[in-house]
């Protein structure tokens, strides 16, 4: 990685690197050999596993993995950068150890790390390979869905902080895996859902064969002795079939009969116990119908649908898991002799002081008591441009240190950090969602209550008819109105539109979160890395344009965000190169190109510096500062030539994505951190009303802010990137989280957009919409089934067969539909 | 006596064990990752030795 990071990660494809830099691989993204550079291709390798695996991954249409992880390779990136060879020392610290690592009997530990950078296949292979890269590994076992690696090592042949860097070497950084009781639990609940459909398969299919023989004997007749065994075998797996794995559905309708609900469980509930009853009796008797087939597969059927719907939940949010995934892990500590120690985070208290570098995270909370520079708190809070900050100034963990390294006298560290209340607040409000009212369970109710009513109207119907017939008559209609392929209808739907949706680069957590999205709703936006560029950028050049290019020469040397977007302005300069380049104090820079001395920086260094700055340009300086805009003025030789506007620049496409959103009906407004005046300037170029739009906005102020329109509206959509929306989007109905924002908002939020701007939500809404038609779609279907049942049954035509038949073709038709629908445009099935 | 008398029972024996297997893979965690084994699956030892002749990837 160290090629690539020596120079600043500049946006665009890989054409846009400076010519100094090494080709990326392009499925990996380190440095390809010289020899094996292709000329003139756009896909480079740096080893055949990774051809195989990127040919492997677009043959199977998964191209849009590339564009999610090169969003989310910037943070890897980020801090592969601070991988150095001192990194990762946190992780030898005795307490550390005895904490996460458990001990194995040959004297050998193991230990779950959380692990980043995982794309694919290749890194899979590569990562369990890794015993090859760092021998003192004896095993390393990667779980690609829970992104955990499992290492084993012998801590005598090499600690585990040189494991832990050789794995950030590779790009894949490791943290300490916080908070892993949750996922524990979702684990065992897999498990238990897993077993209980093996069960009823076994079941299902069993009897299934069993049936065959019996409708065999229907037609060509089967001795008495036979037909007896056969009932009674198919009566032991119907019974183990609805006690053990059905008997969800029994304790359900119980729960939903006790609070006054009727839910989807009581015809399930109904039709199973009716089956089974009317079963038991007939087998016993010898005569009469059996329904043990149809009784089996509904549980085994109904099951999976079960077993779906629970892979699509959103997995709520832990605090302590955000936490860790948003701050290091570790810190440098300053020790009484004037060094500096790395200790693990947990070692830190109020009261010590840490040295914070340049480029890295701020650990803890804090004032700084050395070193002057700018943090960047935007993740944190939303603002555009980077805080000075000085001796005195409180800092906050999360932020990071741009310019110079500081040192910091801790206040709070860990969950006691603001950022770890915020986290707290996330973890809370992802309790506290309102839950959304799901098609499926308005139409259950009414469902529920109309084969009640046909029952009784069959009961009685034939209690006048043939008394005889009047109870197996009824019990048919319960068994075969079993709503199997409803039951199926939406967790089928809602898993082809994620899977749609997840080519197209939109990664649904929450299948309620489509529900959601389907009708329109209060829209909010963040700001900052939403609507806008995340990184500030020259939005106007006044006067001289032959200028752009030694500024952008000069102003390359410096990592100060306003330098990188002069630098941008320009990405060829050409044959100039720039000498004396300095600093002015954070005023400004200062250098040489071509003989002429360039004075680059704030009004008030030109002041200083005693230059006079034109009417012309005097009068655009004021009207940029009016926006809310910075501008930076350019002079050569004491005279100044130009004035450049620096700020934060809207998205391709933004305001025309925020029109068609209000043409569909969205009430779109704006929540953002930044300072009123800049979010009034964006939000009028938006061409929101102004009463929908809020600046200054902390954390909390969002989340809050979220909760009162939730307390009008219905449905409040919330977009945003950074940690500062993390609580709003898990209070909001649907929370979206956008490319390239904080993995904090990512955990928190329903849908992620892997491809920045805003066209991606036009498309997850579109998607939305028709997912909720395929949903309708599939009710009807299995409406009318079920209609046509009915009616066979309380012409008391059904029998065993017929109803074996119909219940399978209802749902086979409902899955089919499903798949085939075109739920997202564009998507390759 | 018909063979069905002896054959049945043994089926039913036969599922049983299925079952019992599977539960047993279920709960020795088998399931719990179906992602990584099937990325394990597509490289065979031909890629392991091509990646091993590349030069070091740091």
């Amino acid at each position: 990685m160290t090629a690539i990071d020596a120079v600043h990660p500049v946006p665009g494809p890989f054409g846009d690197f400076p010519q100094n830099a090494a080709v990326a691989c392009t499925h990996c993204t380190l440095p390809v050999p010289r020899g094996l550079i292709v000329a003139g291709s756009d896909e480079q390798f740096c080893c055949s596993g990774c051809r195989t695996a990127h040919d492997l991954l677009h043959n199977a249409g998964l191209g849009a993995f590339y564009r999610l992880r090169d969003s989310l390779d910037e943070d890897t990136r980020e801090e592969a950068k601070q991988s150095s060879g001192a990194e990762y020392l946190e992780f030898d610290d005795p307490l550390f150890i005895q904490e996460h690592a458990a001990p194995l009997p040959n004297g050998l530990l193991g230990i779950d790390l959380a692990i980043e950078g995982l794309h694919c296949g290749a890194c899979v292979w590569l990562l369990e390979r890794l015993p090859r890269l760092a021998p003192s590994v004896t095993l390393a076992r990667i779980d690609y869905q829970r992104r955990i690696i499992h290492i084993e090592w012998d801590p005598a042949r090499a600690p585990l902080s040189a494991i832990a860097s050789r794995l950030g070497l590779l790009g894949y950084p490791v943290r300490r895996r916080a908070g892993s009781g949750r996922d524990d639990a979702l684990l065992n609940e897999n498990r238990r859902y897993l077993v209980r459909v093996a069960v009823a398969g076994a079941c299902a299919g069993n009897v299934m064969l069993i049936s065959f023989a019996l409708y065999g004997g229907m037609f060509s007749g089967m001795a008495a002795s036979h037909e007896a065994l056969f009932r009674w075998t198919s009566l032991l797996f119907g019974l183990l079939a609805t006690a053990g794995p059905g008997f969800v559905f029994i304790r359900g309708a119980l729960a939903g009969v006790r609070a006054g609900v009727l839910n989807m469980d009581l015809p399930i509930a109904l039709g199973l116990s009716a089956g089974v009853a009317m079963g038991l009796i007939n087998t016993v008797r010898g005569s009469g119908e059996v329904y043990f087939d149809t009784v089996t597969m509904l549980v085994f059927l109904l099951l999976l649908g079960r077993w779906l719907q629970f892979r699509q939940q959103a997995r709520s949010s832990d605090s302590l898991a955000l936490l860790g995934a948003v701050t290091p892990g570790a810190a440098r500590r300053r020790t009484a002799e004037g060094g500096a120690e790395i200790v693990a985070i947990e070692s830190i208290h109020a009261g010590d002081e840490v040295e914070v570098l340049v480029g890295d995270s701020i650990p803890v909370d804090g004032t700084v008591v050395s070193g002057r520079g700018h943090v960047d708190a935007s993740l944190m809070t939303g603002e555009s441009n980077p805080v000075p900050v000085s001796p005195g100034d409180a800092v906050v963990a999360g932020s990071v240190n741009l310019s110079a390294p500081i040192a910091i006298r801790v206040s709070a560290s860990g969950s006691d950090t603001r950022i770890g209340r915020i986290m707290h607040l996330v973890e809370q409000a992802s309790f506290n969602r309102p839950p959304i009212v799901r098609a499926a369970d308005r139409i259950a109710q009414r469902f529920v209550a109309g084969v009640l009513l046909l029952g009784a109207l069959t009961l009685l119907l034939w209690l006048f008819i043939d008394p005889s017939r009047a109870v197996p008559n009824a019990a048919a209609l319960l068994i075969v109105t079993c709503p199997c392929a409803l039951a199926l209808a939406t967790p089928l739907a809602i898993a082809s539109g994620i899977g749609q949706a997840a080519r197209r680069g939109i990664l649904i957590k929450s299948g309620e979160a489509l529900e959601s999205l389907s009708r329109p709703g209060v829209l909010l936006l963040d700001k900052t890395g939403t609507v806008t560029e995340r990184a500030v950028s020259v939005v106007r050049w006044h006067g001289d344009q032959s200028m752009k290019s030694p500024v952008a020469a000069i102003e390359r040397s410096f990592t100060h965000p306003i330098a990188r977007a002069l630098a941008g302005m320009d990405r060829d300069p050409g044959p100039a190169s720039p000498v004396h380049v300095q600093a002015i104090g954070s005023l400004g820079v200062e250098g040489a190109v071509d003989g002429s001395r360039f004075v680059i920086g704030s009004t008030r260094l030109i002041r200083l510096e005693g230059f006079q700055i034109g009417e012309d340009l005097e009068r655009q300086i004021s009207e940029a500062a009016g926006d809310g805009l910075t501008p930076i003025v350019v002079a050569r030789d004491g005279e100044v030539r130009a004035v450049a506007v620096c700020g934060d620049r809207l998205r391709v496409g933004a305001s025309i994505a925020v029109a068609q959103l209000r043409r569909a009906g969205w009430t779109v407004g704006m929540l953002s951190g930044d300072h009123p005046q800049i979010v009034q300037r964006v939000a009028a170029d938006l061409g929101l009303e102004p009463h929908m739009v809020r600046g200054e906005a902390t954390p909390e102020a969002k989340a809050d802010a979220v909760g009162e329109l939730l307390a009008e509206h219905e449905r409040v959509v919330m977009v945003g990137d950074g940690i500062n929306d993390a609580a709003a989007l898990a209070s909001a109905t649907v929370g979206v989280a956008v490319e390239g924002g904080a993995e904090a908002s990512l955990e928190a939020a329903d849908l992620y957009l892997s491809r920045p701007g805003l066209a991606p939500l036009e498309q997850a809404i579109e998607g939305a919409r028709r997912t909720m038609r395929v949903i309708r779609r599939n009710f009807a279907i299995s409406l009318a089934y079920n209609a046509v049942c009915a009616t066979l049954a309380i012409s008391g035509l059904i029998n065993p067969l017929i109803a074996a038949v119909i219940m399978p073709v209802s749902s086979l038709t409902v899955v089919t539909l499903s798949y085939r629908a075109r739920i997202f445009p564009g998507a390759r099935r | 006596m018909s063979v069905i008398y002896l054959v049945l029972p043994l089926a039913v024996l036969f599922a049983l064990g299925a079952v019992l297997v599977f539960v047993w893979a279920v709960r020795s965690g088998q399931f719990d990752d179906v992602e990584s084994p099937r990325y394990r699956a597509i490289f065979d030892d031909d890629a392991l030795e091509d990646a091993r002749e590349t030069p070091e990837r740091e």
